[in-house]
């Protein structure tokens, strides 16, 4: 019995049951790593707050650092806020996302507790040129934020903007973009404005936060 | 211990018929992950796991392929294992999977694959093939690594992440050449491997 291979009906046959196997075998592998991987992006993120929190966790567990330092999360209605307690101060933590020159970049702002000076940041980004628009998750570039304010002497949030070394911004902190990298610079710049300005303005609007659970 | 032609057939593509430096195959991916060590290690034995198993995969079933769909039914085979790969990946060595990206996702692209299927594992039989797969994935690893080691060793005076250019070295006025971050760079040096892997290679057939 010799089977023609090359008739429509064996070839459609052929296709839909090797499509089958294939997708049975994706499903099944998906299911199983799914708590693993799940795990892995949760761990991500918690290391990423804690580098915008400047927590040193080399020496420990990052999940148990982070544990012990935020306990609380505030739930806007397109935002989340991190709460975070260094050694008694609070931090505030917001969670990033725009768009870079390939692709996505992201990040977490560590506010002090009056919403307006920068503790610390931390980026990160999909697939941004190495060694140009890359940086942005490196030291030297993300230090220049401690310190700025993302509200100008009225009290308003206008965010800190990202410009080239000798240029001005009106009415709001700066600082020195990535040279070689103006795509991925003005990406950080355009993110954090949209989110600060946008997304985040009821949090920073926000008279009191009320913490009474927490004070027993 | 293995005939001459098994022998041939798996370490053939580790020199004489390379599929980078001889068949200028896999480049774009082979540019793009060797700015470090570690994730080209990672994508050479990726691509290695997967040549070999699709290889023997598709040359037990090469004769109920229809000819038709021959090609289409060896993608299948590749984004499966491509997929598989990527999940483990994501599950057991996260920050590697981030770093490969997309360009995990693009084995599935990759000339050798196609081109080992098509030219090999569709006419011989499994046990050729998954040498053939092995020999081909590690002739591209090699490659991939001995790029990774120059441009980490230049671009960030660092081997797999540690340190290997001391702090006194930068004190007395030692820069990390940035240019060997570049994709670029990675472009000539792989032309660099190529010239050094020709002149040998002309020696020998004198």
């Amino acid at each position: 019995m010799k089977l023609n291979t090359n008739s429509n009906v064996y070839t459609f046959v052929y296709m839909t049951i090797v499509v089958i196997i294939v997708a049975v075998l994706l499903a099944l592998a998906n299911q199983a790593l799914k708590p693993r991987q799940d795990a892995n992006i949760l761990l991500d993120k918690q290391k990423q707050i804690l580098g915008a929190l400047k927590v040193d966790f080399s020496q420990a567990d990052p999940a148990e650092v982070y544990y012990t330092l935020v306990q609380d999360t505030l739930k806007y209605e397109n935002a989340e806020v991190y709460v975070a307690n260094l050694n008694g101060a609070i931090k505030y933590v917001l969670p990033l996302s725009g768009k870079g020159l390939w692709g996505g970049i992201g990040g977490y702002l560590a506010l002090d507790e009056d919403k307006n000076t920068i503790y610390g940041v931390n980026f990160n980004h999909e697939s941004e040129t190495p060694g140009l628009g890359a940086k942005i998750v490196d030291m030297p570039f993300r230090a220049q934020f401690e310190g700025k304010h993302i509200r100008n002497a009225e009290g308003q949030v206008v965010s800190v903007a990202v410009l080239k070394a000798g240029t001005r911004a009106e009415g709001q902190e700066q600082v020195d973009a990535i040279s070689g990298a103006t795509i991925t610079s003005t990406g950080v710049s355009t993110m954090l404005n949209e989110e600060l300005v946008n997304n985040y303005v009821e949090f920073l609007n926000e008279k009191e936060v009320e913490d009474v659970e927490s004070e027993d | 211990m293995l005939s001459q032609k098994t022998k041939d057939t798996l370490l053939g593509p580790l020199n004489a018929n390379n599929p980078v430096v001889v068949q200028i195959l896999g480049i774009c991916s082979a540019l793009a992950v060797t700015v470090q060590l570690k994730p080209a290690l990672v994508m050479g034995i990726a691509v290695t796991i997967i040549v070999a198993m699709s290889n023997v995969i598709v040359s037990l079933i090469r004769n109920t392929i229809p000819m038709r769909v021959r090609i289409i039914v060896q993608l299948v085979v590749v984004a499966a294992l491509v997929t598989l790969v990527s999940e483990v990946l994501k599950a057991f060595a996260y920050d590697v999977a981030m770093q490969l990206s997309v360009y995990l996702g693009l084995i599935i692209t990759n000339c050798i694959l196609m081109g080992r299927l098509e030219a090999f594992a569709m006419t011989n039989n499994a046990w050729d093939s998954l040498l053939d797969g092995l020999g081909n994935g590690l002739g591209y690893a090699i490659i991939l690594v001995i790029v990774a080691f120059v441009r980490e060793l230049l671009g960030s005076g660092q081997l797999l992440g540690f340190q290997v250019i001391p702090q006194w070295c930068y004190d007395h006025g030692y820069e990390n050449c940035g240019m060997m971050l570049m994709p670029a760079m990675a472009l000539i040096l792989v032309g660099c491997v190529i010239w050094v892997h020709r002149s040998l290679n002309d020696k020998e057939a004198k």
